[in-house]
């Protein structure tokens, strides 16, 4: 088992690469608000309505390639060769903010088809593709969040994550071949002649999702990583904080030099009830 | 492999067949589910008739929940899952054994429930080989992919809560394809039938097979 833990010099998640990323995000937001809102022309048929393809496609997108990452980083965790703490860290941080994504998506959907269709839902192909990935990464998080030792728990959700990347070809052909039955693809012919702007307005509309899911990765991935610093290294810590304590004549023996030797620390708290080290370490860290 | 398997299937079942849980609990219940979607939709014979394949899966994947969850549960008791991991079978073996008998218990509940439509939703049963069809691979589809995620939930403490949660998105494309080849076989859609049987077998084989990847990893983490 190759266990690449390396701790972060300092406890916040955030750097120059994520300020970078967030202020970019920012600037694109603000653009794509000006143009989707003030300059591009509502549509003939549609009105103003047709402004939710700056928001909608994009967060659909980006939910995909979000559930996307989260198989291959599963698959690379799963991988001998190719085990490393970063990959399941990396699925599980994408796993959740796909899942967001993919709320997102739905819910900028059903607030487009009311007008449009007069239903807050309809049972489309790839609605309901969509909404059964989402119900299928809710269950992905909570599995996840069984706690138990941290690389059974890894593992657990690698093969999930895998698995994943197998139903969704098999949902998508049962819900293609359901409602093709018995109606057409709505979203195909409902898609209007997109003007110049709008299509720049809309390919900005990615770029500013895409920098959104990378910069909420990139603090996702260090949170677990923290997380995961407090679930090997916490015990140590509130153990050495009452000692401390104990003992205030003694020089500061401070919670800096706390033995903080990761592996070790990690197979503890792994054979060891998981739950009960970090209820025990987070009190430690609360008083 | 299929002599492990072979042994772990008769285990499971002689089990079922002493404890009689299933006899006793699951067919009950399965009975009942049907029942109660007679007092949730208007008794009226002909909407239940209609009804009836989508009816007759849903009760057939909650029955498939039980199953499963069972089938787990008997490993978890006395540390049966430590002497099972420790008896040198084959992981493969014990996977299929464990789907085997799972798909064996849903066999003879679908048998009970199709006999429930026909008493309850007066259901005039046609086209028995896309009948029969249907229900072997979709209940090997159902029982390797339970099997799968019983054994990805084992050892939880929240297991009873999260297994349908992880299994019941996993087999809607089951409920959708089982509930359209029924549909198709008792007549009600004049869709194709065997095109919907393929797509399970497609399911069936894909979590077969993944299961005899996968089990062994996850047995040893259950």
């Amino acid at each position: 088992m190759t266990r690449t833990e390396r701790s972060p010099a300092k406890t916040g998640t955030g750097n120059r690469t994520t300020r970078l990323l967030g202020a970019g995000a920012l600037v694109a937001s603000a653009g794509v608000l000006y143009f989707g809102l003030v300059t591009t022309p509502a549509d003939e048929v549609q009105g103003d309505l047709v402004r939710l393809i700056y928001i909608h496609p994009a967060v659909s997108t980006m939910a995909f390639v979000a559930f996307g990452v989260t198989a291959l980083a599963s698959l690379l965790y799963l991988y001998p060769r190719t085990r490393s703490w970063r990959w399941d860290r990396l699925a599980g941080a994408s796993g959740e903010v796909g899942v967001v994504f993919c709320a997102l998506s739905l819910a900028t959907g059903s607030i487009w088809g009311r007008p449009a269709w007069g239903v807050w839902w309809t049972w489309d192909a790839r609605l309901t593709l969509t909404a059964l990935l989402c119900a299928l990464f809710v269950g992905y998080l909570a599995l996840r969040r069984t706690g138990g030792g941290a690389e059974s728990r890894a593992i657990r959700s690698a093969v999930a994550g895998v698995l994943f990347a197998v139903v969704v070809p098999i949902d998508h052909f049962a819900t293609e071949w359901w409602r093709t039955l018995h109606q057409g693809d709505t979203l195909a012919t409902l898609h209007p002649k997109i003007h110049g702007s709008q299509l720049w307005t809309m390919l900005l509309s990615f770029i500013a999702f895409g920098l959104i899911y990378a910069w909420l990765m990139f603090h996702r991935t260090r949170l677990e990583q923290l997380e995961s610093r407090l679930e090997n290294e916490g015990l140590a810590y509130a153990l050495a904080a009452r000692r401390a304590e104990g003992a205030p004549s003694e020089p500061e023996s401070g919670p800096e030099t706390a033995p903080v030797s990761g592996p070790e620390a990690a197979a503890v708290s792994g054979s060891a009830s998981g739950e009960s080290t970090e209820a025990a370490a987070s009190a430690g860290l609360q008083s | 492999m299929w002599r492990d398997a072979a042994l772990i299937a008769g285990k499971d079942l002689r089990i079922e067949a002493r404890s009689r849980v299933a006899t006793n609990q699951v067919a009950p219940f399965a009975i009942i589910v049907l029942v109660l979607f007679g007092f949730a939709l208007e008794p009226d014979r002909s909407f239940l008739q209609t009804a009836a394949p989508g009816l007759f899966w849903v009760a057939v994947l909650f029955c498939s929940l039980l199953a499963v969850q069972r089938s787990f549960a008997v490993e978890a008791a006395d540390a049966a899952g430590d002497g099972l991991r420790m008896s040198g079978l084959d992981p493969a073996g014990i996977f299929l054994g464990k789907a085997a008998a799972v798909a064996l218990e849903l066999a003879a509940l679908e048998a009970l429930l199709t006999i429930g439509i026909v008493v309850f939703y007066s259901t005039a049963l046609t086209g028995a080989a896309l009948l029969l069809a249907t229900a072997a691979v979709a209940t090997i589809g159902l029982a390797a992919c339970g099997t799968l995620y019983g054994v990805l939930a084992a050892g939880l403490r929240v297991r009873e809560t999260l297994l349908p949660l992880l299994i019941l998105p996993v087999v809607a494309p089951v409920l959708i394809g089982a509930t359209r080849a029924w549909e198709v076989a008792l007549g009600q859609s004049l869709d194709d039938g065997w095109k919907w049987v393929t797509l399970l077998a497609v399911f069936a084989v894909v979590y077969v097979t993944l299961g005899v990847l996968a089990f062994g990893t996850l047995l040893e983490e259950a």
